[in-house]
Order: structure tokens, then C-alpha cells, then sequence
């Protein structure tokens, strides 16, 4: 039996994005979260070091700073007018989330705390600035938490572990979406004027990679079923420091209090990579260094993974020499008991998965896919765009990281994650929430489920020739060895091709669970599908830009091209093929310039 | 290594009654129990149910009994278990569904009793900013912002077991963290549904969930200073 429920608002995803459109969209009108999650599992909760904003608690800062950091760190691709948004609506961010009862750690003077993070610098002197506002290393879990609990205050309506399969759209506007009730297998159509897509990123398709499960780009794949574009795709962030073949993640903020990489020969390499904030640069920077350290033979025993190094005795040594101070100026040194209680989770991680401590022993760390860039067009509002015109399609809204604004252009810094999913989630929310309260209640198309049972049936009447694991084994191996931190024409041409193969083989799978109940299973295998569609458009869009850029770096093309390739990618996939367009990149007032930290 | 896996299945739709089933096979010490399942469902057998997402201890989605204690299947290495024979079975207390998925719904009823938010309707500064709280009045409740609502503790615990009204340790984790946070308000109203029936009291400190928690929470002292505050009226 398939169920209708009717609403305003729907938000597919119950991460920070989604918790926050649906705190602000759910004041005016009603609202509900569909997600195939349990809400608090989200993988918010699994950011570590920060939300930045230029709070200035503890040095002299402004928003204008952190709007230039970002776009540099975008290597000139992120939109400027969305980043000045972005980063002036960081501060009042801030502060709402410390209103909800976000229990961020504290200066001496009881306000909110903040620390150096890659990317993030004092626009006059060009060294690391303390902008990120922080819990311990558990940010991203207080918002969550956070965010959740003021949406049990508020009576928010939840479908806890309903997977949407399909968005409905009717004469050219947003109708609702069709899930799955994963307790009963058991389709339900949501209809409604407006629906806002919180789902997270797409970073399963790697081997190594920091990402939770859930991140299979099902968002984003829905979308593009329904001819919605993608934007950026090639530019996924390896982040430097990964627990070595898990992928974990090891914050950035472990190097923001003091921690330091070191390479095979015992050298803290990074001085020769970035000479003027040296760890604390760019993710894509770091990661591209320890690849070049690596394939230099400079890994840890020749290896191919590096050491970092949180040592106290080390962080001193290396404070003393960039001559690093404490706020009241005296000179940076650090205990083994402060290190630990900065990052209590790291220090939990390292010990669980490692047998490591990480003030006794250097961390074996390599980079771990972590974060897509790229994701649906939306425009500041949250608005999903549709072509290289700015055209949106009216009622469908996109937020956090499944969407691209493009704010983190081609490198995202860290803690932005945190900033876009609470600001571009909060105005998503209230954008909708206008436009349905503006709209009346489209109707709905007839067979309104076909498409999804299309599916569903299409995973359980295959041949059964191949075997998604199997597949997805392949998926993620070629995307790792061709789609990661360098990339050529050759290795590209490979992948591109591999996962054709892939696709057309996963039309011969076929699931044998055929319960209604958690059927896990099938589930699983159309994310598989899901991932396939991630997979292709990334290596496709990653192939035709000649150029190195931000997380995009050509060996073949080593520099980056200005005059050809300063534009967004967006790919469309029709069926078999992806089809390529450009749009051009907002700028307001900062001037593209070489890229050095 | 070579390890034998035993896993509780109760497949409703099959009309079978609940049982166990048995893999031999080879892993690596290092793999976490997680992916020991995960090699399950891709190598023998696709229809073995069980939550699971992050895969390293934050999102709380994995909870079960592994050899007879309350565990996170991707928090655990294989070697840590000292043990080739490995059994794996749902958390206690709450309704299999399926496998090793249990409805979760009680266990968050419980936590929503509690009123697990901040409250604070003063109006906040002057400026827009932020409230103050100095660094031991944030320390001071830092133990049980750690939860995650996996559950764990609150199916380890005999009293929940005997009585499901009993709001359970997870939930009293949650209350504390606003009880002792120096910029909540809503302390009385949380402590009258603390000192009901079904609320602190029925805590006998029997330790099993300071022993489940994943986190190292360290919930039955949680639990005693919620009491305390009920019995002394005083927040310290």
C-alpha cells in the first residue's frame, strides 16, 4: 500500500543542513525530514576541528579575511558573492548555534573558542589566524547534537530511515518525493510544494576514503535522473591526514595545536611545500605533498604514508622555531595533558584503531577522500539551478554538501563544511518556506511511483551474472588509482572507461533478498547504482579540464589556465553519456592571483 | 586469522524462528567486527541485517552484543576480543525487528521525556553574541556531551531489562548535560520527570552501562549526581 502525506516543506536528509532548514522552514510552515538515517547518525556528527568564523575572540579578525582565505583556498572557483555571504553570516551562525545551547569550548574570558586551521590566515601578515570555533575535536558532533535537540524541542516531524528514491515533478515544478519506509518496505509518496535536498556527500566511491557509509551521492543521482545538472564533480578534497588504509579521520586541528608532519627521512617536509604557514596550508596542498614525499621514496620506511607527529616535545621544538606565541604574546609550549584534552576523539581513534597514542607515538597517516566540492547547482538561497543561465526550477532547494554554490570552488578549507551546511541550510529553509507559503499545492503526476518501482525492479529481475560487491570493489579501486590526489589524460581515459563497464555490468545484478523488512540489501545495491553515476560524472568532468586546479591536479597539465578553464563544469548525464557545459565564475572583489601559502 | 562467526538471524518474513548462524572464515586481526559482517553480506550471505554508517565510533548506528557484552561493530578489532570464536547478537531490551536490528523507538521516547534540549528564555546579551561561560562551568558537564545515543548503556542495564519504563541511562546522560550547564534554565522541570517512577531511582548502580559506553562516559556517576541534585536541591 502506498501512503501520501502532504506537506509544505520536505527536507530529504537530517544532517546539519537539513536540521537547520527544517528549525527555520518548520516556523512558518509545515515541514518534514525524510531521511534514511536516523536523523543523529548523520555524518555531520563525524566533523572534527571547527566552524570558522571571524568571531575575533582572540585576535583582531573580520569576515572580509575569511571571504579572501576562501576564495584563495577555491583557487579562484568558489563564486565571490556567495563567499562574502557565506562568511559575514558566519558570525550571527555562530552565535544562533551558541544560542540553541551548543556547548563550544571556552577562552579564559567565557567566550567561544577559537584556533588556527589550514588556509585561514591574517590577511596583513599572512600567518594562521585562530578563526575556528570549536567543541574539543568533536565540532561537527555538538552541532548535530545540537541542532537535533532543538528539533525535539520544536515538535519537528521526522520519517526516521525512509530512503527517497525519486523527486516528483510536475509542469515544471517541484511536486514532492517518493521513499521507501526501510521498517516495512513499503513506498510512501511525500507531496509537497517544496522540497530541500540535505544528502550529503558522495565519497564511498573511493577505497580509502573518511566518509561514513551513507555518503553514496544518492541526492545528487535522484536529481540527475530528472535531468538536474551537477556541478564541479572534479573536484573532490583528499584530506592530508587519514588513519593509514582506514581512511579516518585525523582533524586538521591535531596540526592547528602544534602537530607537525614529518617524512621517512625524519624531515618536517611542508617547509619546502608552503614556506609561510608550512602544516597549516591547504588540504590539497598537503595532500599533493605527501604524495610527491611518497613517490620520492620519502615515506615512512619507503612507504606510502607519512608520519604526524603531536608529540610534545616535537610541537615545542617546531613552535620555538617559527617563533609562535600565545595570545598574551609568551611563547607557545604545550603539555601532553593539553594535547589530549584538544583532541580527546583523535586520541581515542588512534589508540582503538592503531595502538598508538598520540602524544607517545607519530600518527602513520596517508590522504583520505573527504569532501565533495562539487554537488547540485544552487544559487546563495539555496535555489537548484538548472543550466549556465542561473535558471532555478521552482520549489527544489539544495544545501550542505551534496550541494555546490560554489563556495569551496576547487578546494575546499577547513571548517567551510561546517560554515555552508548551518548558513546555505538556515536559507534554504526560509526560501522554501516563503516560496510554499507563496504556491499552491501542484498536482500530482499519474503513475507518481513508476519511475521508482522502475527501479527497484530493474536491481531484483537482473540476470544475476554479476555481483554488486564485486562491483563496487572495481569502482572504488579504479577511482582511487585514477581519480585521486594527481590525475592524467591516460589514467582518466582508463577510468572513464572502467566505470562505463562498470554500469553496464551492474544491469546484470540481481538481489536475492526479497524480504520487505530492512531489506538492506537492495537498498545498498541501488546506492551502488548511485555511486556508479557519481563515479562516471567525476572522472568525465575531471578528464576534459586541461588544467590544474585546487583538488584537480593534472600531471599532464600542471599549471592552472585561467584564460580557458576559469569556469564551472556542469555535466548533465543522459542515460549512457555525460554531456558537458560551462558557466562562468561570480566575481566581486578579489582579483585571481598565484596560489602560495 | 581464522575465525568462526556466529550470528543471531530472525528473518520475520521467512515464518523461521529466530537462530544463529555460523561462518568460518579468514580475516585480518586488525579488522573490526564491522567489517567481518560487511564480508559476510558481500562474500556469503547479502541478507544479514544491521545498521551501520560512519564505521568509526561517532554515529552510534552499529550498537550490538559482541561475545556477550554491548558493543559498537566498528569500535571493536577482532584481536581486541582475544577470541577466534565470535558471536554477534542484537542489543537487549528493545524488539528485534530483524537480525540485528532492534526498534530503536522506546529508547528515543525515553530520551524525548527528558526534555533534552537547552532552555534559556532570558534574552540573550546586549551585543548578539554569545552567553559567557568560563572554561570549569563548560567542564563541567563536557563527560556527557560525549553521548551518541547508541543505546549501548541503556541495554546493558538489568533495571531497563526488568522494566521498560525505566527512561534509562542514555536518557539521564542527556539530562545531566543540560542540568549542569550553567546557562540552562529548565533544571526543576527536567528533575520532576527525573525523580518520577520511571525516572533515576530505578538506577541500582549495577555499572554495566559505564562499562557498555562506547564513549567512556562515565554514566553511573552521571546518574548519582542527577540523584544528588534531586535529594540536595543544590547543583555543585
Amino acid at each position: 500500500m502506498t501512503q501520501t502525506h502532504t506537506y509544505d516543506v520536505i527536507i530529504v536528509g537530517g544532517g546539519g543542513a537539513g536540521l537547520m532548514a527544517a528549525l527555520y522552514a518548520s516556523q512558518n510552515v509545515k515541514t518534514a525530514v525524510v531521511s534514511k538515517l536516523y536523523p543523529i547518525r548523520s555524518h555531520t556528527g563525524a566533523a572534527q576541528g571547527g566552524i570558522g568564523a571571524a568571531l575575533g575572540n582572540l585576535e583582531e579578525d573580520y569576515w572580509e579575511w575569511h571571504a579572501y582565505d576562501t576564495v584563495k583556498g577555491s583557487d579562484y572557483l568558489g563564486d565571490q558573492d556567495a563567499i562574502e555571504f557565506m562568511c559575514e553570516q558566519a558570525v550571527q551562525a555562530v552565535y544562533d548555534l551558541e544560542h540553541f545551547g551548543l556547548p563550544f569550548s571556552r577562552t579564559e574570558e567565557g567566550r567561544i573558542a577559537q584556533r588556527p586551521f589550514g588556509g585561514h590566515t591574517n590577511n596583513k601578515t599572512g600567518k594562521s589566524v585562530r578563526r575556528s570555533c570549536y567543541a574539543a575535536d568533536r565540532t561537527g558532533h555538538m552541532i548535530l547534537q545540537t541542532l537535533f535537540q532543538q528539533c525535539v524541542k520544536n515538535d519537528t516531524k521526522f520519517y526516521n530511515e525512509f530512503h527517497v528514491l525519486d523527486l516528483i515533478l510536475q509542469d515544471g515544478k517541484t511536486a514532492g518525493v517518493v521513499a521507501l519506509e526501510l521498517a516495512t518496505g513499503e513506498l510512501h509518496i511525500f507531496h509537497a510544494k517544496a522540497v530541500i535536498f540535505t544528502t550529503g556527500g558522495h565519497g564511498r566511491i573511493w577505497e580509502i576514503t573518511s566518509n561514513a557509509y551513507a555518503y553514496t551521492g544518492d541526492g545528487a543521482a535522484v536529481l540527475a535522473r530528472r535531468g538536474i545538472p551537477m556541478e564541479d564533480m572534479e573536484f573532490f578534497q583528499f584530506h592530508p591526514t587519514g588513519i593509514i588504509k582506514l581512511g579516518i579521520l585525523i582533524t586538521e586541528a591535531v596540526r592547528g595545536e602544534g602537530g607537525v608532519l614529518i617524512n621517512g627521512k625524519g624531515e618536517r617536509f611542508m617547509e619546502r611545500y608552503a614556506p609561510n604557514i608550512k602544516d597549516l596550508a591547504s588540504r590539497d596542498v598537503v595532500s599533493r605533498a605527501i604524495y610527491l614525499e611518497v613517490k620520492e621514496g620519502n615515506g615512512i620506511d619507503g612507504k606510502n604514508y607519512v608520519h604526524l607527529d603531536a608529540r610534545p616535545d616535537v610541537i615545542n621544538k617546531f613552535a620555538a622555531l617559527d617563533g609562535r606565541t600565545r595570545p598574551d604574546g609568551s611563547p607557545y609550549q604545550v603539555t601532553a595533558d593539553e594535547i589530549t584534552s584538544k583532541i580527546p576523539d583523535i586520541t581515542d581513534f588512534c589508540r582503538t584503531y592503531l595502538g598508538v597514542d598520540p602524544v607517545k607515538d607519530p600518527m602513520p597517516v596517508q590522504p583520505t577522500a573527504h569532501y565533495a566540492m562539487g554537488g547540485i547547482p544552487t544559487n546563495k538561497y539555496g535555489e537548484v539551478v538548472v543550466d549556465e543561465n542561473g535558471t532555478t526550477l521552482p520549489g527544489l532547494y539544495a544545501a550542505g554538501e551534496c550541494a555546490c554554490v560554489s563556495v569551496h570552488g576547487a578546494n575546499r578549507l577547513g571548517t567551510n563544511s561546517l560554515v555552508d551546511l548551518v548558513v546555505f541550510g538556515k536559507h534554504a529553509g526560509i526560501k522554501a518556506a516563503e516560496y510554499a507559503h507563496g504556491t499552491d499545492l501542484p498536482s500530482l503526476p499519474e503513475d507518481v511511483t513508476a519511475f521508482t518501482l522502475e527501479q527497484i525492479e530493474r536491481l531484483r529481475n537482473g540476470s544475476g551474472k554479476e555481483k554488486p560487491a564485486q562491483i563496487g570493489q572495481e569502482m572504488r579501486s579504479v577511482m582511487m588509482d585514477h581519480v585521486g590526489v594527481f590525475r592524467t589524460e591516460e589514467g582518466l581515459a582508463t577510468a572513464v572507461e572502467k566505470i562505463k563497464e562498470l554500469r553496464q555490468r551492474f544491469k546484470e545484478v540481481r538481489t536475492q533478498d526479497s524480504s520487505t523488512i530492512y531489506n538492506m540489501e537492495l537498498l545498498n545495491t541501488w546506492e551502488l547504482g548511485n555511486m556508479l553515476d557519481m563515479a562516471l560524472v567525476t572522472a568525465e568532468s575531471a578528464l576534459a579540464r586541461k588544467e590544474s586546479r585546487g583538488a584537480h591536479a593534472r600531471e599532464d597539465f600542471p599549471k592552472r589556465n585561467d584564460q580557458d578553464w576559469m569556469k564551472h563544469t556542469l555535466a548533465w548525464l543522459d542515460k549512457e553519456q555525460v554531456r558537458l557545459r560551462y558557466k562562468p565564475v561570480a566575481f566581486t572583489r578579489f582579483e585571481p592571483k598565484e596560489r602560495k601559502y | 586469522m581464522q575465525i568462526k562467526l556466529k550470528v543471531f538471524r530472525y528473518l520475520p518474513h521467512t515464518g523461521k524462528k529466530p537462530h544463529y548462524d555460523t561462518y568460518e572464515m579468514e580475516v585480518d586481526p586488525n579488522d573490526r567486527v564491522l567489517d567481518v559482517l560487511e564480508q559476510v553480506r558481500a562474500d556469503s550471505d547479502p541478507s544479514l541485517g544491521y545498521r551501520r554508517s560512519c564505521a568509526h565510533g561517532v554515529c552510534g548506528s552499529d550498537a550490538m552484543r559482541i561475545n556477550g557484552r554491548n558493543m559498537l561493530a566498528c569500535k571493536v578489532l577482532v584481536k581486541d576480543l582475544n577470541s577466534s570464536q565470535i558471536t554477534v547478537e542484537p542489543i537487549l531490551g528493545l524488539k528485534v525487528l530483524r537480525d540485528l536490528i532492534v526498534d530503536m523507538e522506546p529508547f528515543f521516547d525515553h530520551f524525548r521525556s527528558v526534555m533534552p534540549y537547552f532552555v534559556n528564555d532570558d534574552p540573550i546579551p546586549e551585543d548578539g553574541k554569545e552567553r559567557l561561560q568560563s572554561p570549569t562551568q563548560r567542564e563541567r558537564f563536557d563527560d556527557t556531551t560525549k553521548c551518541i545515543l547508541c543505546a549501548a548503556c541503556t541495554t546493558s542495564c538489568p533495571s531497563f531489562w526488568a522494566n521498560g519504563k525505566y527512561v534509562g541511562p542514555a536518557a539521564i546522560v542527556n539530562a545531566h548535560r543540560f542540568i549542569f550547564d550553567s546557562r540552562d534554565t529548565a533544571t526543576a522541570e527536567r528533575l520532576e520527570v527525573l525523580n518520577e517512577d520511571s525516572g533515576v531511582w530505578r538506577c541500582r548502580t549495577a555499572f554495566n552501562c559505564t562499562e557498555a559506553c562506547p564513549r567512556d562516559i562515565e554514566i553511573t556517576k552521571a546518574i548519582a549526581e542527577v540523584k544528588q541534585v534531586i535529594y540536595s536541591g543544590k547543583i555543585e
